[in-house]
């Protein structure tokens, strides 16, 4: 079992789910990412999600649109990301796995970016741009590289092509929980419970199943897990509180393990 | 190998195109391609096409022999391609009728589009109203500033403009919020695309619904002299209406030389212009493989030039093809001449044509000159330059 099913599984057989954190790296600057990991971790998620910026990332709302551009203005490359996930690794034992478009991938050579990705200690890919169909050589340089491939499904996704998905991935299934982009919303709505329901037969006893898009709060991670979800991906959450308390560094960490530590106690089931 | 006009096989040409979007956009693209498969080979839908094409558009347009210009210029003879003269100023309106019969054909009832000089805005608005659908459109700010004029006709065209403020403020931001919306709005919404790019079938469905223009240029020129032309020059920021005036001689009329003609903006060697073809390299970009101007990172470049319209990073995938395959060659013009063609055509054929198209006109008067009297050019003039008299008075350093 790779890294990240067993922290899953172990959040599992304590009575909890699993919390996946996502932070765009290099917001507001590649230094204040290590503090911002940490305070994460601290706080109580179980892998983290590191964005590597993109210009032109289509499937994400304004909060990250904006974190990216930051990030890229801050002078953020993969190589910087990749040496940043390093020193998260020596300090911390914690899947990260990565997050970003297609093109940043395929310009540093997908093979190279994987193997180096690897050295570097990431556990798995996303990439949203990506679906299976374009994903060849990719599957085949994370085959190689021993990282995991972390496809997403989405509410238009019929079942045939949800049975390829899920056999495409590793590590887990990202399901994406509602039509749009990344942001928060107020509530968790019916059709994401029902969502889950439905996707939930296709990866029981396969892979774990996450859900993201859209979740901020103790009460929308309840819903999402005992619809059942084994992990929930927060991002713009946390990313908005970056962006508030930008002149204050210390708050800013302060807030982000406070915020973090809430979401973690709403996963106990 | 198989026939270039075969392409594509797969959803790619070659290896460019390929569907690079979201998991979320993969059914809708699907049931597109399924639907325009079954509308082309319905004759009532074709029969229905060509009415709007002949009743509403005007087509078929004019082949018109520049004649003073061609005299004035001593070389091969210039043909135009008045496709300016179409319904709304512009080649635009050929697809977007077409593609807003495709989708109230799929029962979409809300349709959105990019825009960048505001033609393809302009254009969609159009067929909207016409055929009782509600338009969206999203343009830059930096667009929606220098081409007040289409904003404006837009909005008395019953059609909301969504001004998108992120990344350059151009047409490539456009492209990224109408994405964004379409996957809020699945269900309900059309991406009506405006060129040749983006994920398979757009680079597929924008083409054949654009190559109407070379289908009359073949005819018409056939009509005028019983021969071919040869050579086609047009200019390429996504490509559609050079990809238009290329298809139907991309396969037999190999003596039939292809020019796409991109913008150098304020030169090459200042960075700021928008050649991608010429100076670009391959990445994946809007959902497809293609040629792209991008930093050693793979990050997307900002790009220039006078003309709204060819300021863009990214070119619709068959041209990379046709640029590998070496059937078209793919040429740059800078602000600076494209302006000068524009005055040029203005002065000695009464003709304002769009800035965009101006730099299909400039490398056509390069080449003519060194071309025979015999010989002949025929230049697609995409659109019209009502729009673009403000930018050139602004070059020009002049006030209206």
């Amino acid at each position: 079992m790779n890294a990240i099913q067993q922290v899953i599984q172990k959040q599992k057989q304590n009575g909890y789910r699993c919390l996946i954190g996502y932070i765009t790296t290099g917001d507001p600057s590649p230094l204040q990412t290590l503090e911002i990991a940490d305070a994460l971790i601290r706080g109580g998620v179980d892998i983290l999600e590191l964005g590597l910026p993109f210009s032109d990332p289509i499937a994400d709302g304004p909060t990250i649109q904006n974190a990216s551009l930051r990030a890229l203005k801050a002078g953020t490359t993969p190589k910087c990301v990749l040496e940043i996930v390093k020193q998260i690794k020596t300090k911390q034992d914690i899947p990260l796995v990565i997050m970003t478009y297609y093109n940043p991938v395929f310009k540093y050579g997908v093979k190279r970016f994987l193997i180096d990705a690897k050295m570097a200690g990431v556990n798995g890919f996303i990439i949203p741009d990506l679906p299976i169909e374009e994903a060849d050589e990719y599957r085949q340089a994370a085959k190689t590289a021993q990282i995991e491939t972390i496809f997403l499904a989405s509410p238009a996704t019929s079942p045939q092509r949800l049975q390829r998905i899920v056999d495409a991935s590793s590590g887990f299934l990202y399901l994406v929980s509602r039509f749009g982009v990344t942001g928060i919303q107020t509530s968790v709505e019916d059709t994401t419970v029902n969502l889950i329901k439905k996707v939930q037969p296709f990866t029981s006893g396969k892979i774990p199943l996450a859900v993201g898009f859209g979740i901020s709060k103790p009460e929308h991670v309840k819903r999402v897990i005992s619809a059942g979800a084994d992990a929930v991906i927060v991002g713009s959450a946390f990313i908005n509180i970056v962006q508030r308390s930008a002149q204050n560094h210390g708050t800013t960490l302060k807030e982000l393990e406070l915020a973090a530590s809430t979401l973690k106690v709403a996963t106990k089931v | 190998m198989n026939k270039i006009s075969s392409y594509p096989v797969d959803g790619k040409f070659g290896r460019y195109g390929g569907r690079f979007v979201p998991e979320i956009l993969m059914e809708a693209i699907t049931e597109l391609e399924k639907a325009y498969d079954q509308a082309k080979a319905d004759p009532a839908f074709q029969k229905q096409l060509d009415y709007f094409l002949a009743e509403f558009v005007g087509r078929p347009t004019p082949l018109y022999l520049a004649e003073n210009l061609t005299q004035k210029l001593d070389g091969a003879k210039i043909y135009l391609k008045r496709e300016d003269l179409a319904h709304g100023g512009a080649h635009k309106i050929n697809n977007t009728i077409a593609q807003a019969l495709l989708a109230k054909r799929m029962g979409k009832t809300r349709i959105i589009a990019e825009t960048g000089a505001g033609q393809h805005g302009v254009a969609t608005a159009i067929a909207c109203v016409a055929l009782g659908l509600k338009g969206v459109v999203y343009m830059g700010t930096e667009d929606c500033e220098r081409q007040r004029l289409n904003v404006f006709r837009m909005k008395l065209l019953n059609t909301e403009v969504h001004p998108v403020d992120s990344g350059s403020k151009t047409l490539k931001d456009s492209i990224n919020e109408a994405f964004r919306d379409w996957v809020t709005n699945l269900e309900s919404t059309y991406y009506l695309i405006g060129s040749t790019m983006g994920p398979h079938p757009y680079p597929m469905i924008v083409r054949d619904f654009q190559s109407v223009i070379g289908k009359e240029i073949k005819q018409q020129f056939k009509q005028k002299t019983g021969g071919l032309p040869d050579a086609l020059v047009a200019c390429v920021g996504g490509g559609s209406n050079a990809m238009g005036t290329f298809y139907p001689f991309e396969d037999d009329d190999i003596y039939v030389k292809l020019y796409g003609v991109e913008a150098a903006g304020q030169g090459i060697e200042t960075g700021k212009h928008s050649a991608t073809l010429a100076t670009g390299t391959e990445g994946v970009f809007h959902g497809m493989y293609t040629y792209i101007l991008q930093d050693l990172h793979g990050q997307i470049s900002e790009t220039y030039s006078v003309s709204a319209g060819l300021d863009y990073p990214g070119v619709g995938p068959e041209h990379s093809f046709l640029k590998t395959l070496k059937r078209a060659d793919y040429v740059y013009v800078n602000d600076q001449e494209a302006v000068e063609a524009f005055l040029m055509l203005c002065k000695e054929e009464g003709i304002l044509p769009a800035l965009e198209s101006s730099h299909a006109l400039a490398y056509a008067i390069k080449l003519a000159s060194r071309m025979h009297k015999d010989q002949s050019i025929v230049v697609t003039l995409s659109g019209r330059g009502d729009k673009d008299v403000e930018s050139v008075a602004k070059y020009m350093g002049m006030r209206i």
